[in-house]
């Protein structure tokens, strides 16, 4: 469904960001992608979506295509128009508007009423405690909330592809649970397909079944997730669990002994 | 008694004026947080437009009204794709620049095509005989344009809050970037913003036109509309209302109180500011302006 093939992407015509990275998503399934900060996780998901351009990011090389469709250089509103909808990173919900208004932006692209009326109903449904603050301005949400309300926005866009950059940013991890419990009905119940970017990496392996792992702007693994779940080094650098199965702690971590040779 | 309910009765006209004007600087600074200096001048634009129409071609009120509003709209679009779009992403202040050199340029293109003389709007827009208001003989323009002004705030708060486009500015107007990822064509929002902007401006000026005749210090006004959308906050479009019709009232009790009390001349253009200067003490975003949500 999308294919993202060696694309390099520049910030300032200065900095190179990503160095031929390579990625695809299967329609109807949720694909992630981990590394460690800086790796060039939101990069990647910007470069699809065309909002790099507002951070004067560009791609320099390689090519972005979304069902057979060249999407470089494409501005951003005709990509949502496409069906590719970003949920940026840290919620960033318009906090003076109320919840309404905020899943109504998300609509923005849509021109059928009753369509989108019925979509605010079945966000609420999603996530019914939205609807008992419907009116309420969303910056006085919590962070729970607010995430929800980024989730759901993005769904009244009824987007083919959704992008999720770190859904669990500074949320507690029994909400981070529910939140990704809900991504996984999402994906089967509409048929979204879902680019899923992460920290929490052992969520992620487990609602996902296709994953990607890079490291300073490249893909260094890939592969279907129960396979990433039993690769040695994802164990130790990822989930954190050391050879014999024991939980890695700092009292016995000796990292400089074993180095990542990301074999798969 | 009768001489303050009518200073009153002015300055709430005058100050419904300003609050058209405040309006349409308030969007053009919340949705592309442009501070823009040649509000004024836009008016004027508008007044003379209007008069050239009414006066010199001799078109019916209606239709001059009307195609006054087509060309601020005209006149806004290029404007902001002329001047502003490719100021995108510039230091605030270089914006600001731009904006008060549009305001000479506005305001040389007028003289050289009007000239400066006063001018009457001829027939005039509302008629002219007094009705009774309460005991006190009001002229039927300041009326009208009361009602206009309310009718036009009222829409347009309408507006902001139901319609899509409205929902869309201020959804812009919190955050570009995340406006983008929604599908908001940002440009466009922009633009709309200048035309509305250009639109109450235009019709401001058409009113006051019709109470005070124009000339070219109606460019001035663009100065006045200042300590309204100050005192309102910045990015409040209820602010803007509230801030307008404080600072009409003002200007004119001060006026009438001040200068005959205290023999003070030209009270009337200070009063506003020191006004604003009091209240930005006590409250420094404005009455209604919002720094940010503070979530505890």
């Amino acid at each position: 469904m999308l294919n993202v093939n060696n694309i390099e992407v520049v910030y300032s015509d200065v900095i190179l960001v990503l160095k031929g990275l390579s990625l695809a998503c299967k329609e109807g399934q949720i694909t992630t992608l981990l590394g460690a900060n800086g790796a060039g996780k939101s990069t990647t998901l910007k470069a699809i979506s065309g909002l790099l351009k507002s951070e004067e990011g560009e791609v320099t090389k390689g090519t972005i295509e979304f069902m057979g469709e060249k999407l470089n250089g494409m501005p951003p509103e005709k990509i949502v128009r496409k069906g590719i909808f970003q949920v940026m990173e840290g919620r960033r919900v318009f906090e003076d508007l109320d919840v309404v208004e905020n899943l109504r932006c998300g609509a923005y692209t849509r021109s059928d009423r009753a369509g989108v009326k019925r979509d605010i109903d079945l966000v609420f449904d999603y996530f019914p405690r939205l609807r008992d603050r419907r009116s309420q301005l969303s910056g006085y949400l919590s962070g729970g909330e607010q995430q929800m309300l980024a989730i759901g926005r993005a769904l009244m866009a009824r987007p083919r592809l959704l992008l999720l950059d770190e859904p669990s940013l500074g949320l507690a991890p029994l909400l981070v649970r529910e939140i990704f419990r809900i991504i996984a009905k999402i994906n089967e119940e509409e048929k979204t397909t879902i680019l899923l970017v992460e920290q929490n990496a052992s969520l992620a392996l487990q609602v996902a079944s296709y994953g990607y792992i890079m490291e300073m702007g490249k893909v260094v693994l890939d592969g279907p997730c129960e396979k990433l779940r039993e690769n040695p080094d994802v164990r130790e650098f990822y989930l954190g669990i050391g050879e014999g199965g024991t939980k890695r702690s700092f009292k016995n971590a000796k990292h400089y002994k074993r180095r990542k040779r990301w074999l798969s | 008694m009768e001489f303050y309910i009518q200073l009153v009765i002015s300055g709430l006209v005058l100050g419904s004026i300003y609050a058209l004007v405040a309006l349409g600087f308030a969007i053009i600074f919340k949705s592309t947080s442009v501070v823009n200096f040649a509000q004024g001048e836009l008016l004027m634009f508008g007044a003379y437009y209007c008069f050239s129409m009414v006066v010199q071609y001799k078109i019916p009120w209606f239709w001059a009204f009307l195609l006054t509003l087509v060309f601020s709209i005209v006149l806004a679009l290029l404007v902001e794709r002329l001047v502003l779009r490719p100021m995108i992403g510039e230091p605030v202040i270089s914006i600001i620049m731009v904006t008060i050199g549009l305001s000479s340029v506005l305001r040389s293109i007028v003289t050289a095509v009007w000239g400066t003389q006063i001018q009457v709007y001829e027939p005039p827009l509302f008629p002219e005989t007094a009705v009774n208001l309460m005991g006190i003989p009001t002229s039927q323009v300041y009326l009208w344009s009361f009602g206009l002004a309310a009718v036009l705030l009222g829409l347009f708060g309408l507006f902001f809050k139901f319609s899509k486009a409205g929902v869309a500015m201020r959804a812009t107007a919190f955050s570009n970037q995340v406006a983008l990822s929604m599908g908001i064509p940002v440009k466009n929002i922009f633009a709309l913003a200048w035309c509305i902007a250009a639109v109450v401006s235009a019709i401001g000026g058409v009113l006051i036109g019709s109470i005070n005749g124009i000339n070219i210090q109606l460019g001035h006004f663009g100065l006045k509309v200042f300590p309204a959308v100050i005192l309102g906050g910045l990015d409040s479009i209820l602010g803007a209302a509230v801030g307008g019709i404080i600072v009409g009232v003002l200007e004119n009790l001060s006026d009438g109180v001040l200068k005959s009390a205290f023999g003070l001349q030209g009270i009337k253009e200070v009063a506003p500011f020191v006004f604003l200067v009091l209240i930005l003490m006590v409250k420094p975003y404005g009455l209604f302006g919002k720094k940010e949500i503070e979530r505890v």
